[in-house]
């Protein structure tokens, strides 16, 4: 898949967004007023920032509201629908905290949950695509609120917690790499099945429809190199896990630990960029470039 | 569940419909032409059109992107830049006629020959070589010489018509279709419909091609022959046919000249006082002539010493070195599956034949209850015609046919009139140029021996092409390929014009395009270009347009009219005689005229007899005039529809003529009645029905001609016997080629086959036309560039794999391009796609377009001449019976080399004179630019 | 209206010919004149004379090559276009309900003017059936040319998709595929019509009959015709030729 910012900011920044709301929810840290305050801007700058920037991959994105109307069936929809209540559950919750200093459990517990329950929402986008076996795992949630709740931990300074977390989201995502290698192979579909010739011998892409490129080709046909994808897995795993589990190991310090934030950061959108770059699209086989 | 969208399901079309004829390529399909606020909204197929039925190609489909399309050019032009540069100032058309007469008026005066007027895929030829006629000069010809005319000649010598748009398979009763070298065709559509049609019936097909794309694709079988060699197949499978005795000996007794009796001293035939063959009557055993009365050749008649055309046939065609176990290797064929083919003809032939209860009567007065049809339809094309044994390959072919009984039976190969038509009612060539007057007759023709060779008194060839001489006799489609390198050479003699016409010479039509784009450029001593004039008219920027010093600006087809005449490519099924018109479908909306409307005009300034009246004014004001009022012979005009009260095809000029054809779809058809529809060059009823449609003026009832008399005439002569003699260095090329029944020899381009071990050929692919598809904005998404395709033994040997480079060479040159692996291929053969490949700067496409920068033409390897044998003489690449360009000689070597910045070679980028094409299209009446 | 809807009236699909299919593109370039000048936005290109031109177009032909085990490799021109599926991902996917599966006749269409652009409908296509237009930034498909096989301005007998109306080869074949009697349904039956990709189970409507079997006419793998000879010679020849001119 091309690997488009605007939906690698997206899910990596609000799954890290909402993985905050889902622990300042829970009341990790129990904080009120300017550090409460503190906290909330930071959930909703990469929430509401995340969300923004997938409007930047929308055609219309002035017809972003007709994409509330669908969550019967869509994924997307009820993404849509769970990150607006998300958002304005958790930040009842954050009002009452930030300036009345109290906290309802109720409306921030359920904050916490529809949070997550976006992250999930999120994830199923991609889960449900049977187009792309890489994708079309339980992996896919499992991985997305890994991180989101690693992230969320790391942000909201529960270092006990995300310790633990980071270690075993970086063992998961190991794992899903390995399976997502073989999933295009294990899937079933290749050229024999696309084309239904199989039965007549071995089938091989000869010449492409057009010499021009075309939506397809941009949008589902992208390559990365083996030693190249090798690279940046190492990089990706030594940024979001490697180097913030080293730092707070050190002794606590808010440098460090904004070290650590920002490590991570650039380590989930690393992975994000492989998760999109890697992920190989059936209409590829068609093409003759799978 | 919400209520679905509402969906217009029956929005308005169009405002409205006008029909006129495609011009994508000479297929000539009959198009609809919706408008919107008078522009061209949408075009598709005309369902009433007997060419097309109603289905459309793509570049049909994109005519609109066509006419739209930025690289038209607007004006005329004056080059003010060297030539090749293309650099040109617009100027108006008084300017550009002006400069044309000026040019023109006085080589007319002294010597008309001077001027060379040389067209291209010419849908007017009998009304160009008319105008060219009248001008004087000998040198005029259209393609046919670089494009096949090996099998437009080997048809009408050997049957009276050919497979090159004078014939087609009967596809309502043929049971298997054989296909040799053919990719695409001139009747693109109606091949692809026929296929469909009989593959419906469960009737099969079988592809002769090296390569397996399209058409060879879809067949059956496929048989992956190597280049140049399917003359040796042919000769084999009429071997097996013969050994197996599955010939149809009734069908070679009446039809053909098998029974005729040849004069065992000279080879030519017996004849009686009326000059007309003579054979053996079976029942009496009298020696008559061919078409006596109720007379039954004996194929194995003889008299006096002489014994018959068949008799000499069979001791040739048994010749061991034809028998398949022979031959297997050459061909890359099995000598069993060869074996099994011809097994499949005979079976097909004979087994499955077809009666047709349909009572006929032959020329000879015999009468026949029932049409009996050998349902084995044969089809070829380019294949086996461009190569330099591609006339007797065709012959041989021809002769496969006929002995099977498979031409004009039901179920086989059948003609379109105009023909049949047997070369001897074909005019001969003529050459006499006089100053200020036309020439002596048509400059095209068909020789019947070496006295109408086109020679002066010196022996000196009298057209620039070198036509109808010793070097290629029967040069019936002129030289085109020859015009430049002879005119740029001085040899046979200057010339001071050269006037052409959609041809596209700087490029893809031209052999070593490298060096024809210097010799255009080349300058003598004095600093003067070699070739002084050169006139050219297009439509679009083409590459050629920078090589002219005066560009006369066609219309696009849809803004102009055109005939499509009876008199020289016409439209004509099987079942019926047809013709067809353009007509102005939009006005242009640039400062453009139709070509042949600006020649008509350029008749008048010259004063051409023909265009002017007696008081010397104009005698047409344009083309669309011409098209109503010229008469060819009393009754007999361009055009033969509505010409009189009851439609026959010939009458007088009717002034309505052209809005009848309007009303009717453009074109206009006369069946062919049923019981004249098999058997016509025998059949009394065609032959009257072909006299009363104006196709003949008397009925000419013939013989096939398996032994083809004219090729022994030129034997004799390389071996010693007549008056004309040919030079020295020429008997031995004669005496070797002018065999007067069919024969393979190779064709060896190069001195040492190990050098160069490959075959290359080029295919037209189905989408593009030539040149032209590239200022296609949606055709070009298709073929925008073109790897060279390699045999996968090719590219196991080199190491390479789909998307590598490499060098491919010839004694002519080299170039280097991607290339990509192909299975279904001959093994030793590698090809792409033709044409595809563009000059920087041409076709109002961005230089860096991939046309140019990854697209290449295999021209730059193909050379017009042989290289040298060290006899001290340049032989051409050419057939040497009819002068067709062998353009399937190629052979090359692959090299593997790293990826250079683009395909090489690479020249100058072009001015272009139109600009660039726009960044984005929304060609639609609703959209917007 | 994401929801597929649990049946339709009729299968209105397309049948697709790969034995006869010469991979000519006319389907290609007629589909894109009709759809540029009808249902919807124009398809619109980009870079149309440049470097990297890049066109929507609705239907493809792409092409394969099939190598048998002991016959020479064949070619396979393969045009592919929307399959209309019954079960539709691409539909499913939409949060917009601009995709849609319409009751009466199956055709997958999209409402242009309720399309976001998101592109996930062409995510969840295993067929590579949709393409985001670069002008207009709506989801264009085949649209099975809903607005020419009930146009009522149009004579009867063009009521057909585009791509069916100009295909010179008679490869692509129009009709109900939902009810067995139809010409479609029959030929689907006789020829052993398949699906592309079954394993996604997205049903398709469209079929594709196989290719015939191929270079049966070889001794070494089939028994064949075989003639006998009469002659080996020219005398030989002329022997059984006295005989046989006998009998005539
Ligand atoms: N779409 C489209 N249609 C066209 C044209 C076009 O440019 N585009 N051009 C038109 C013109 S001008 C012409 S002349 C016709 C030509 O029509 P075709 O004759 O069909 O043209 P080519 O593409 O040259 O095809 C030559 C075929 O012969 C095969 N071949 C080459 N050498 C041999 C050989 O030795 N033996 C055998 N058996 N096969 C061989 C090649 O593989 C190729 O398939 O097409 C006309 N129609
Ligand atoms: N390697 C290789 N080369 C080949 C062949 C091959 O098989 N292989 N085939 C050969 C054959 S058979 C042929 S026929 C030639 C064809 O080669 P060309 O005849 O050169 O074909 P085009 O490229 O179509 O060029 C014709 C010119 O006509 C112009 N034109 C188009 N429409 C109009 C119009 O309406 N009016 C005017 N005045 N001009 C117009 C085009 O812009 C173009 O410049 O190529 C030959 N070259
Ligand atoms: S075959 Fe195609 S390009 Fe040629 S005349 Fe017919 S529609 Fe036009
Ligand atoms: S082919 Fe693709 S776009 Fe068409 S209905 Fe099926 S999934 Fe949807
Ligand atoms: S691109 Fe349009 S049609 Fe496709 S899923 Fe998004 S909104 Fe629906
Ligand atoms: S049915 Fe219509 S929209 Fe669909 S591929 Fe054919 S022409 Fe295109
Ligand atoms: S028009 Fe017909 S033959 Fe041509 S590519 Fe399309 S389906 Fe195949
Ligand atoms: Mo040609």
């Amino acid at each position: 898949m091309h690997p488009a910012p605007s939906v690698i900011l997206f899910t990596s920044l609000s799954g890290l967004g909402f993985g905050l709301l889902f622990f300042l929810g829970l009341g990790m840290p129990a904080s009120t007023g300017l550090v409460a305050f503190v906290f909330y801007a930071i959930a909703y700058a990469f929430a509401v920032g995340g969300l923004i920037f997938s409007t930047f991959h929308l055609g219309h994105p002035e017809r972003a509201l007709k994409a509330f109307t669908q969550w019967r069936s869509s994924w997307l929809s009820r993404e849509a629908w769970l990150a607006v209540m998300a958002l304005c559950v958790s930040g009842l919750g954050a009002i009452a905290q930030i300036f009345f200093e109290t906290r309802i459990d109720a409306i921030s517990y359920l904050g916490a949950a529809l949070s997550m329950a976006t992250v999930f929402s999120t994830a199923m986008i991609y889960r449900q695509l049977a187009t792309i076996p890489r994708w079309h795992t339980p992996w896919t949630p499992v991985l997305f609120l890994g991180y989101s709740f690693a992230g969320g931990a790391l942000f909201a300074g529960q270092v006990s917690l995300a310790m633990p977390a980071l270690c075993v989201l970086a063992a998961l995502q190991v794992v899903a790499w390995m399976q997502g290698d073989r999933a295009l192979a294990d899937s079933g579909t290749n050229l024999a099945t696309a084309t239904g010739l199989g039965d007549r011998g071995s089938v091989r892409a000869f010449e492409p429809p057009h010499t021009g490129t075309n939506y397809l080709l941009k949008e589902f046909v992208y390559v990365v190199g083996r030693k190249h994808a090798a690279k940046l897995r190492i990089i990706a795993l030594i940024l979001f896990a490697g180097t913030p589990v080293l730092l707070l190991a050190l002794e606590f310090n808010h440098i460090l630990a904004l070290l650590a934030v920002i490590a991570h950061i650039a380590g989930v959108i690393t992975s994000r960029w492989l998760f999109f770059a890697q992920a190989e699209h059936v209409v590829g086989l068609y093409y003759g470039k799978r | 569940m919400k209520d679905q969208p509402y969906v217009d399901t029956s929005p308005k079309v169009s405002d409205e419909i006008r029909k006129t004829t495609c011009y994508m390529c000479a297929c000539r399909c009959g198009i609809n032409v919706h408008l919107k606020d008078g522009k061209v909204a949408y075009i598709e197929g005309n369902r009433d059109h007997p060419v097309n039925k109603g289905v459309l190609c793509a570049k049909g489909s994109a005519g609109i992107m066509q006419v739209t399309a930025p690289s038209r050019l607007r004006a005329p032009l004056k080059r003010v830049g060297e030539r090749g540069s293309g650099q040109f100032e617009e100027i108006s058309w008084e300017e550009a006629l002006g400069i044309a007469t000026d040019w023109l008026g006085p080589l007319r005066e002294k010597s008309p020959e001077k001027l060379a007027f040389f067209t291209g895929r010419d849908q007017s030829q009998s009304f160009t070589g008319y105008w060219a006629q009248m001008f004087g000069t000998p040198n005029f010809a259209a393609h046919g010489g670089f494009c096949s005319v090996n099998m437009a000649t080997a048809g009408i010598y050997t049957m009276g018509g050919a497979f090159w748009e004078f014939g087609q398979p009967d596809w309502d009763h043929t049971k298997l279709f054989m296909l040799f070298g053919v990719a695409e065709d001139h009747d693109s559509n109606p091949i692809k419909m026929g296929i469909s049609k009989i593959k419906e019936r469960g009737a099969r097909v079988i592809g002769v091609n090296p390569i397996r794309t399209g058409y060879n694709a879809v067949a059956d079988e496929w048989v992956g022959i190597t280049p140049g060699t399917d003359g040796r197949f042919i000769l084999s499978l009429i071997y097996c046919l013969i050994e197996a005795g599955k010939i149809d000996l009734t069908y070679l007794a009446r039809f053909t000249n098998a029974p005729v009796l040849l004069d065992p001293e000279t080879g030519l035939f017996l004849r009686d006082d009326n000059g007309k063959p003579l054979i053996v009557d079976r029942t009496s055993g009298d020696v008559v002539a061919f078409d006596h009365q109720g007379a039954e050749p004996d194929l194995r008649g003889s008299h006096n010493g002489a014994t018959s055309v068949f008799t000499k046939m069979i001791e040739h065609f048994l010749s061991s070195e034809n028998a398949p176990e022979a031959v297997a290797d050459l061909c890359g064929i099995s000598a069993k599956r060869i074996r099994a083919l011809a097994a499949e003809l005979a079976h097909v032939a004979f087994d499955q034949e077809i009666r047709l209860p349909q009572k006929w009567m032959d020329f000879r007065g015999n009468t026949y209850d029932e049409m009996i049809g050998r349902p084995v339809s044969i089809h070829a094309m380019r294949g086996i015609s461009a190569h330099g044994n591609g006339f007797q390959t065709c012959r041989a072919l021809h002769t496969l046919q006929i002995i099977l009984g498979a031409v004009e039976t039901p179920g086989s190969f059948r003609f379109k009139p105009p023909y049949p038509k047997p070369s001897e009612i074909h005019p001969k060539p003529h050459a006499k140029a006089t100053p200020n007057a036309p020439l002596n007759g048509p400059h095209l023709g068909f020789v019947h021996g070496p006295e109408d060779l086109l020679l002066d008194d010196a022996g000196n060839p009298q057209r620039i092409d070198k036509a109808f001489t010793w070097e290629n006799p029967m040069s019936a489609h002129g030289l085109m390929h020859m015009v430049i390198s002879n005119a740029h050479a001085g040899n046979p003699y200057k010339i001071d014009t050269l006037f052409m016409y959609m041809a596209n010479m700087s490029w893809n039509s031209s052999m070593n395009t490298n060096s024809v784009m210097d010799m255009l450029t080349d300058k003598d001593e004095n600093g003067e270009y070699v070739i002084p004039r050169i006139i050219y008219s297009d439509a679009y920027s083409s590459e050629m347009v920078a090589y002219a010093d005066l560009i006369l600006p066609d219309t696009t087809y849809l803004e102009r009219h055109d005939c499509i005449s009876l008199l020289d490519r016409p439209i004509c099924e099987a079942d019926a005689a047809a013709d067809a018109i353009r007509w102005p479908v939009i006005e242009p909306d640039r400062d453009v005229r139709g070509f042949q409307s600006v020649l008509v005009d350029l008749g008048a300034r010259l004063g051409l007899p023909g265009f002017v009246n007696e008081d010397g004014s104009a005698k047409y004001a344009d083309y669309a005039d011409y098209m109503i009022n010229h008469e060819r012979k009393p009754g007999i005009g361009p055009l033969a529809g509505w010409r009189s009260e009851d439609d026959t095809g010939r009458g007088p000029v009717n002034p309505e003529q052209i809005d009848r054809y309007i009303e009717n779809g453009g074109v206009w058809i006369k069946h062919v009645p049923e019981n004249a529809g098999y058997f016509k060059p025998w059949n009394t009823d065609y032959q009257d029905w072909a006299v009363e449609t104006g196709l003949y003026d008397s009925p000419q009832p013939y013989l096939f001609q398996l032994y083809v008399e004219p090729l022994q005439k030129f034997n004799n002569a390389a071996n010693g016997i007549g008056d004309l003699q040919p030079p020295e260095n020429m008997r031995d090329q004669l005496k070797r080629v002018m065999s007067p029944l069919p024969i393979w020899y190779p064709t060896a381009t190069v001195e040492n086959e190990d050098d160069y071990p490959l075959h290359a050929l080029t295919q037209r692919p189905m989408a593009m036309y030539h040149s032209w598809g590239s200022q296609n904005a949606w055709l070009r998404q298709i073929h925008g560039m073109n790897p060279m395709y390699l045999p996968t033994k090719v590219m196991q040997e080199q190491g390479l794999v789909d998307g590598d480079w490499a060098k491919i060479s010839s004694p002519n040159g080299e170039i280097t391009v991607p290339v990509a692996e192909m299975a279904a291929l001959n093994e030793n053969t590698i090809w792409t796609w033709n044409a595809i490949g563009k000059r920087r700067g041409a076709w109002a496409l961005d230089p860096e377009a991939p046309e140019a920068n990854k697209g290449f033409l295999l021209n730059h390897l193909i050379s017009e001449l042989l290289p040298p044998k060290g006899d001290g003489l340049r032989w051409s690449n050419s057939d040497p019976i009819t002068g067709q360009a062998a353009w399937f000689d190629l052979r090359v070597r692959v090299e593997k080399t790293s990826p250079p910045k683009g395909t090489q070679p690479q020249f100058d980028t072009l001015t272009s004179p139109v600009g660039q094409g726009p960044k984005t299209i929304k060609q639609s009446s609703k959209g917007t630019s | 209206m994401t929801c597929l809807p649990s049946s339709t009236d009729k299968k209105l699909g397309l049948v697709i010919d790969l034995d006869t299919c010469v991979g000519c593109h006319a389907c290609v370039v007629s589909c894109k004149g009709w759809n540029t000048e009808n249902y919807g936005a124009p398809l619109a290109d980009q870079d149309a004379y440049g470097e990297n031109p890049l066109g929507t177009f609705l239907n493809r032909v792409h092409s394969y090559e099939v190598q048998p085990e002991d016959s020479p490799a064949q070619l396979i021109h393969f045009p592919k276009s929307c399959l209309h599926c019954d079960d539709a991902p691409c539909v499913t996917v939409c949060p917009t309900g601009a995709s849609y599966k319409r009751t009466e006749d199956g055709i997958v269409l999209v409402n242009e003017t309720d399309c976001i652009g998101c592109g996930l409908c062409a995510w969840a296509c295993p067929y590579g059936a949709r393409e985001l237009d670069g002008e207009e930034k709506v989801m264009k498909k085949c649209t099975l040319c809903v607005d020419r096989i009930y146009n009522e301005n149009l004579p009867e007998e063009d009521r057909v998709p585009a791509c069916v109306r100009t295909c010179p080869a008679g490869a692509r074949h129009f009709g109900d595929l939902g009810d067995p009697d139809s010409d479609v349904s029959k030929l689907v039956a006789d020829r052993g019509g398949f699906d592309l990709m079954p394993e996604m189970n997205t049903k398709p409507v469209n079929k594709y009959l196989p290719p015939r079997l191929k270079d049966q006419l070889d001794p070494e793998r089939n028994e064949t015709h075989a003639l006998e000879a009469q002659a080996e010679n020219p005398q030989g020849f002329f022997a059984w030729l006295d005989r046989t001119l006998e009998k005539l």
